[in-house]
């Protein structure tokens, strides 16, 4: 009915802000005296190391052949790593066996990759995670269908460290959120204990609840009675990470206001289901990136389980560092395996920032959500 | 009044108070905030409750479905007395609806699972059973279209009508509602008061904490005014309005009705 109106009316344009590269270098690197010399310094600065790193790297380097051949070569020594990746990724596995560990990683991995989807997160899902779990568990241990028993020392290597992360996160993450629950519980006992058991772990560094784990424990118990050394590692990662989820859940907890409390309350939904409807879904959200990086701190901690003598992924590259034929090539071993400790963190980054967005219900503008 | 209409839905007491408040009393630590509260409310009936604020008139219907705990006197809600009965509360929250002034919906659920939620979890009702329900009372305050849509996606006064619907969907007995216009941007006032309007014509019981004025003239049977915790003067609207009895009542009006 306004159409007479609006068609005399002159839409404003949005007045254009891009002016092409040019304008762009020049009103981002060089718009102020100060920053063009930092502009140039950092220049110059890429220019002395990116040529050199990428002659060592890639130009000069050696993919293939002897340590003779690497030793006369500038570049770096790809060779080692190829000689030694089966050692770096397995471990003592049994050579002919390795597909057994391999296999395992990539049941995980498919599963992993599987459970990003949103949608594939029903009763199925469970099914699955079981089936693959038990799958892993037969691959690894051998001693049924034919396959041959290999005991747990022997594992090493990239599914130690994917298996103690990943179950060092599973089992951190829900006795992270009891432990936070438990510390705003209006029981004394369980409130006492809650804070006492947080603040005693999150005081002392994980070396010594590995030590207690692996050393001290035995001694406490029976004689002749063994716990298998995987499972008292696991149960230190789980027991020293707990603390920390949780106090990044309680944070989350506090973050959520009274009314969401009182709404629910009002609507008689018990404790139980004010909780598992209203408050965790919203806690644990609002925690994600917090919740990841120490996720991602798992991974990274799996790696000290050298010290209690299990050859984790980080143990067999060293171990593989010793060997008298192949020694002096340790920046190709240790970058190696900072690239896969890399892929694997960045991973999870990334995946959670992608969860973030999905789960985001704010405003239309920055709904990106799968399900319609 | 609507006395006719409210006799079907009085059961078997029709004269019994469905709300009894007896010298109930609470403290804020040391603050007397409510001081010997005495107030029946009938089945079918509308009360407005008006006052500055920190008079305790929030305090007081918040105590009627225990997001407040008294200290002294009793409450008496349906025929069961409020204690620390767990079980007795959560039966009563069943009886009482409320909306806040905030609205407080679930931001991280849709405005369908928003209203079901209550049927489904504390009521036990069938989803597909609790969802027709809900798009029945999401069609009577008119946003049965945004069902899918998150909180955060609708203007104030929509989520407000989600919020009184989430409450319609227990089918409360009782609706408590606390400053319900106050966070509304002004447009919006209307939106919801028309809701309320048309809930009070159902034969709802209402508590209506509020400063709209006007809707207490159109709707209320009586209106309550509150200072320092105490009941000053209860009235029918005319009377309240045209010839209030106390000095701070007329002071309370003439600041707000200019």
């Amino acid at each position: 009915m306004m159409a007479a109106a609006s068609e005399e009316e002159k839409i404003m344009e949005r007045p254009i802000t891009q002016i092409g590269v040019l304008g762009w270098i020049r009103a981002n690197l060089f718009n102020s005296p100060l920053n063009s010399i930092i502009t140039v310094g950092l220049l110059y600065f890429l220019w002395k190391v990116i040529p050199p790193f990428v002659n060592w790297f890639l130009i000069n380097s050696v993919w293939s052949g002897a340590p003779a051949q690497c030793r006369a070569a500038d570049g770096a020594c790809w060779a080692f790593i190829r000689e030694k990746i089966r050692f770096i990724l397995f471990g003592f596995f049994p050579y002919e066996d390795q597909w057994r560990p391999l296999t395992s990683v990539l049941i995980l991995v498919s599963i992993l990759i599987y459970s990003r989807n949103r949608r594939h997160w029903n009763r199925r899902l469970i099914y699955f995670w079981a089936l693959s779990l038990a799958a892993i568990l037969i691959l690894m241990m051998g001693g049924i269908l034919g396959l041959k028993p290999v005991s747990y020392e022997r594992w090493g290597g990239l599914p130690l460290t994917l298996f103690i992360s990943i179950g060092g996160i599973v089992g951190a993450y829900p006795l992270g959120i009891l432990l936070a629950l438990g510390r705003r519980s209006k029981m004394i006992a369980i409130k006492t204990f809650c804070i006492f058991y947080i603040e005693l772990i999150r005081g002392v560094p994980l070396i010594s609840v590995l030590f207690m784990s692996s050393v001290m424990f035995p001694l406490l118990l029976p004689e002749g009675f063994v716990v298998n050394k995987l499972l008292r590692a696991q149960a230190a990662i789980i027991l020293f990470t707990a603390p920390y989820i949780a106090e990044v859940v309680r944070g989350g907890l506090q973050a959520i206001p009274r009314g969401q409390y009182e709404a629910a309350a009002s609507l008689s939904l018990n404790y139980y289901q004010t909780l598992r409807r209203v408050v965790l879904p919203q806690a644990l959200k609002i925690i994600i990136p917090p919740t990841v990086n120490h996720f991602v701190g798992v991974v990274r901690d799996s790696s000290l389980l050298l010290i209690i003598a299990l050859l984790d992924l980080l143990n067999t590259t060293k171990t593989a560092l010793t060997d008298t034929r192949w020694l002096g090539f340790s920046t190709e071993a240790y970058i190696f395996a900072a690239l896969i400790y890399f892929i694997i963190c960045y991973s999870m980054a990334h995946y959670s920032r992608r969860l973030e967005r999905e789960l985001d219900t704010r405003e239309q503008g920055s709904k990106r959500r799968l399900d319609g | 009044m609507a006395d006719n209409a409210d006799k079907n839905v009085m059961g078997t007491h029709p004269d019994k108070p469905i709300i009894r408040i007896i010298d109930m009393h609470k403290w804020f630590d040391n603050f007397h905030v409510l001081n010997g509260i005495n107030l029946d409310v009938k089945r079918g009936e509308r009360i407005v409750i008006c006052g500055p604020s920190g008079s305790g008139k929030s305090t007081l219907i918040r105590c009627i479905n225990r997001l407040e705990e008294h200290h002294k006197g009793q409450v008496i809600v349906d025929g069961i007395e409020m204690t620390n009965d767990l079980k007795k509360i959560e039966k009563i929250r069943r009886e009482v609806g409320m909306v806040f002034q905030q609205f407080n919906l679930f931001p991280h659920l849709t405005i369908l699972e928003n209203v079901t939620l209550g049927p489904i979890w504390a009521k036990k009702l069938p989803k597909a059973e609790a969802e027709k329900q809900a798009m029945a009372y999401l069609e009577r305050v008119k946003v049965a279209e945004q069902a899918k849509k998150y909180p955060g996606q609708l203007s104030g006064g929509q989520q407000q009508r989600v919020a009184i619907a989430r409450s319609l969907c227990m089918q409360p007995k009782i609706m408590l509602f606390d400053e319900v216009t106050s966070a509304l941007d002004p447009e919006m006032v209307k939106e919801v008061l028309d809701v309320m309007i048309e809930l009070a014509r159902a034969g709802m019981t209402m508590i209506v904490v509020t400063h709209e004025m006007g809707f207490a003239k159109t709707v209320a049977h009586r209106v309550v005014f509150m200072d320092m915790g105490r009941i000053i003067e209860e009235n029918t609207p005319r009377e309240f309005f045209e010839h209030p009895r106390h000095e701070r009542t007329r002071l309370f009006l003439s600041q707000i009705l200019h």
